[in-house]
């Protein structure tokens, strides 16, 4: 049976994992390539690197983080984050992406969905999704949440699906850091819309929330960052709990 | 030295990666006079079948001679499908047809997503030395729409919506649907597991 996927999310500035992290067995608790060895030795299904780098100087360096956290590490690792050119994702992926995360530069020139996937298929493209409820609907956000899209989410899933792209990174911007859980209705309206797979991002804050957003909220998987980050809860911990209530994972 | 067939069908890092991890030596040929050099031949690959239209006449014939004389050939993901007679994919584009059967789509329903992406789990079919350690509902990771049908080798079959083979191999033929260089300890096993046949 196939597994729900767990992911973490390294949000990387300047070759540095950012924030905050408190592992005390890390000898740098900012170093990629630590936290990612850490999480795969607990059973982290995927990892994310989110690069939240502002200069053009500093994004070189991302291909060095990319690097070095793909050097030991087996499992599927997506790049995201200030990916705008076909250049941006071939750097990416030289450097040991398996999947490059296309948000703002999606919206803006879909027609760089296609391309990729033509290019690496689409098993190598997501499109990330920032959200936003509005009444029963839900709107999308680039840059970062900042600038209102004009789209509707559920509508641009369909359209990035058709137009190419593997999954979907569904991120609720009401939910982002409030710990308060993933919003489920947006998650649900989006999975149930594609057959793509969707992963739920945005507000884990405790195992239950991932029960609720692999049941009620139809993920496929659901991407965290700061829970893990902190340590308040184990990823071995998180796939026992989710097993004990029948939801299938890899243990 | 283990050969890794570039033929423009998705990137080759991750699957070079992991072989020297396991101390093995890779090389890419240039064309398929180079296959003579080769111990063992992998042929990799994600996307449309229609990409091993690449692997032309002398590609074969190269690829055929070296398992003539008993050298171990790993096809992986659309490279195991290319051992099979064809792909519903690219219906009029032939296989390697090392194996029978056709390659068809999963059929998609409101609890099936396709494609098939994600960790799944294997179950052993028979004994098989590609799967040498390899315990029976070890996970590993998929991403195809695609399959190739259970056929007396398949030494593992996975199940998505319907059962399918994720690990095949006769003598020093094999083939697996799912990508072990992305499939953490049980992946660079099988991959041992091979490289280890190719110095055999």
């Amino acid at each position: 049976m196939l597994s729900k996927r767990i992911i973490a999310c390294l949000d990387v500035r300047d070759g540095q994992v950012v924030k905050g992290v408190n592992f005390e067995s890390l000898r740098s608790a900012g170093d990629p390539a630590e936290l990612a060895r850490r999480y795969n030795a607990e059973g982290i299904d995927e990892l994310v690197i989110l690069d939240i780098t502002a200069t053009i100087e500093a994004r070189r360096a991302l291909a060095d983080t990319i690097r070095a956290v793909a050097r030991e590490l087996f499992i599927p690792l997506t790049v995201g984050g200030g990916i705008r050119t076909e250049a941006d994702a071939d750097i990416a992926i030289d450097a040991g992406a398996d999947k490059v995360s296309l948000n703002t530069a999606a919206l803006s020139q879909p027609s760089l969905i296609t391309a990729l996937a033509e290019r690496y298929g689409s098993q190598a493209v997501l499109v990330a999704i920032d959200a936003k409820a509005i009444g029963d609907r839900f709107a999308v956000y680039a840059r970062s949440g900042q600038a209102a899209a004009n789209r509707d989410a559920v509508e641009w899933a369909r359209e990035a699906e058709s137009r190419g792209a593997g999954e979907i990174l569904l991120t609720s911007i009401d939910r982002d850091g409030t710990k308060a859980g993933f919003d489920c209705p947006l998650t649900a309206a989006v999975s149930t819309a594609v057959s793509i797979p969707v992963i739920a991002s945005g507000g884990a804050g405790g195992l239950a929330h991932f029960v609720d957003v692999f049941t009620a909220g139809r993920a496929d998987a659901a991407l965290a960052a700061s829970i893990f980050h902190y340590a308040e809860t184990s990823v071995a911990s998180l796939k026992r709990h989710l097993r004990d209530r029948g939801i299938p994972v890899r243990l | 030295m283990i050969a890794l067939i570039d033929y423009q069908a998705g990137n080759l890092t991750s699957v070079k990666k992991a072989l020297t991890t396991i101390g093995a030596d890779v090389f890419v040929p240039e064309g398929p006079d180079a296959l003579r050099e080769a111990r063992g031949i992998i042929v990799p690959g994600v996307g449309h079948f229609g990409a091993t239209r690449a692997l032309d006449g002398a590609w074969i014939e190269g690829i055929l001679e070296r398992i003539g004389e008993g050298r171990p050939l790993l096809g992986i993901c659309l490279g195991m499908h290319w051992l099979f007679e064809g792909s519903d994919e690219a219906p009029d584009l032939p296989g390697l047809g090392l194996l029978s059967g056709q390659c068809r789509r999963l059929p998609s329903s409101d609890a099936i997503k396709i494609p098939h992406v994600g960790w799944n789990t294997l179950s052993l079919q028979r004994d098989a030395s590609i799967l040498e350690g390899v315990a029976d509902q070890a996970q590993v990771y998929f991403t195809h729409s695609y399959v190739a049908p259970l056929t007396s080798e398949t030494a593992a079959m996975a199940e998505h919506g319907e059962p399918f083979s994720a690990v095949v191999q006769r003598a020093n033929i094999a083939g697996v649907q799912f990508h072990p260089e992305k499939s953490g300890d049980v992946g660079l096993r099988i991959l041992r597991n091979f490289v280890q046949l190719a110095w055999c």
